[in-house]
């Protein structure tokens, strides 16, 4: 069992989410980051899809009340153990009555925390994610809140030292695709997004990206039938400054979508932090 | 049918209308080929979200062929969800329609409706069939607590609230129906597709 000392500003249980049930209203949640979410299952000898905590903009703290090992993948930030420092993206050791202490990454928004066995947080809907748009799943993480470990008996060993930790860029490029509303825009909606740098707003959450930058403009008036949302969907309001969808985005919704990220590069944009610029190409 | 790209992972398919869009969907659930992870029905669109292995271009190249039924219901009979009739907005939507409260809520209840698709939190059905003398605009400021349960209607749409949450609706009454239970199997009463009506029941 892991206790939390200090949750951060803001700490949730994730794993791969609740595929399959997006007609139900149900949206897909999981891991913002799940590239990295793999990755420190991975490290620590887990399924993939055990659940881990993401923590946003680092700060968290952990008690372990059981010796485990554990991996923090994702933003990159300082990670102490019982007062000695860790790398990022590679196992380590924690005693038992140990403690983890998470510093502020210098780059990215969120980071990952594997324990060998798994977070195992009740499930909901086949998913121990918090869903932060719908309210299911375990609530975001307090002071004192108690986390299961899943045994780890049957896990196979720990084979990698460390893991080569993917870049983030002061200023990340995304690769998008002409989305299935791009129709709606002008000639030149999709090359000001692929050529202005856009901003990204304080009010982004794990339901989407918001940036400031330079409006799309519609070619056409009038309103678009509800229709089901990807992650990834990069959605025009009347205002005309884009959202980028995340994993906690509603299942349908009424915008059009000028243009999809390509998928390869959702996990950057889960860690775009507020203030920081990101540039669009295709 | 005209099949849209929504990014390297998903479909959306254009179905001209509601009730082919319905369709689309019964046919894509019943075929449930391997790769696709979830099946989505809006207004006119069914999208098609697969696994990102999956070949988009031989999932798109399937579609035209897939057989598709008469009706996406089955014949299934309608829902019924029973109403309490004492919606904080019964006399204001009665003066936006000019209507007395009685007509309001003979008309709400006598309409058939059918749930075009969900969204806006899990099991919300937007229900099609409103009478339009009962179109009206949501409140200009929205509710910061909506009971579940809450029986609502806005624009050309009617719901019910499957849980407590922010709404801008206007309230017609409620109902003990069990729209949403995430320990049940499927957790939503409503599905896209779902035909419902609603049944006044007198207060106990």
């Amino acid at each position: 069992m892991i206790e939390v000392v200090r949750p951060g500003p803001l700490a949730t249980v994730q794993d791969l989410g609740r595929p399959g049930l997006a007609h139900l209203g149900v949206p897909h949640s999981g891991a913002a980051d799940e590239r990295a979410l793999r990755l420190a299952n991975r490290l620590v000898g887990n399924p993939e899809d055990a659940a881990c905590v993401e923590f946003t903009f680092g700060g968290g703290s952990m008690r372990f009340h059981r010796a485990a090992w554990a991996a923090v993948t994702g933003a990159p930030l300082p990670v102490c153990v019982d007062g000695r420092a860790q790398g990022t993206n590679a196992p380590f050791h924690v005693r038992r009555g140990g403690v983890l202490e998470l510093g502020t990454p210098a780059r990215g928004l969120r980071s990952y925390l594997a324990v060998r066995g798994g977070i195992t947080a009740d499930r909901a809907l086949g998913s121990r994610s918090t869903d932060l748009l719908s309210g299911l799943g375990p609530a975001p993480l307090s002071a004192g809140v108690r986390l299961p470990v899943g045994a780890s008996t049957e896990l196979g060993a720990i084979t990698v030292d460390v893991a080569p930790a993917p870049r983030m860029h002061e200023t990340p490029i995304l690769r998008v695709l002409a989305g299935p509303r791009s129709d709606w825009f002008t000639e030149d909606a999709m090359a000001t997004l692929t050529s202005a740098p856009y901003q990204v707003s304080p009010d982004s959450n794990r339901v989407g990206v918001r940036l400031d930058g330079p409006p799309l403009t519609r070619s056409r008036d009038g309103e678009l039938g509800s229709e089901g949302m990807v992650t990834g969907s990069i959605q025009v309001p009347p205002s005309g400054l884009p959202i980028v969808f995340l994993a906690d985005h509603p299942t349908t919704g009424g915008y059009p979508v000028v243009a999809v990220l390509a998928s390869v590069s959702v996990p950057d944009a889960a860690q775009l932090r507020p203030g920081q610029h990101v540039r669009f190409r295709t | 049918m005209r099949v849209l790209r929504a990014g390297d992972t998903a479909l959306l398919v254009e179905t001209g209308d509601l009730a082919a869009a319905h369709r689309l969907n019964a046919a894509l659930r019943e075929a449930a080929w391997p790769g696709v992870v979830d099946v989505v029905p809006g207004e006119q669109t069914v999208l098609v979200v697969a696994d990102p292995a999956a070949d988009l271009d031989r999932l798109a190249a399937r579609l035209p062929d897939l057989p598709v039924p008469a009706d996406a219901e089955g014949g299934a009979e309608p829902v019924e969800i029973p109403v309490l009739y004492d919606g904080e907005d019964l006399d204001e939507v009665a003066r936006l329609t000019g209507l007395s409260r009685d007509e309001v809520v003979r008309r709400h209840a006598s309409a058939a409706y059918t749930v075009a698709y969900l969204g806006f939190s899990p099991g919300f059905g937007y229900l099609t069939g409103l009478d339009p003398a009962l179109h009206v605009a949501r409140r200009e400021s929205p509710r910061t607590a909506v009971p579940a349960g809450s029986v609502a209607i806005a624009g050309p749409y009617a719901a019910v609230y499957p849980s407590r949450s922010p709404g801008g609706w206007r309230l017609l009454g409620r109902s003990r129906a069990p729209l949403w239970d995430v320990t049940r199997e499927p957790p939503s009463l409503l599905r896209p597709g779902t035909r419902v009506r609603f049944v006044p029941e007198e207060p106990s």
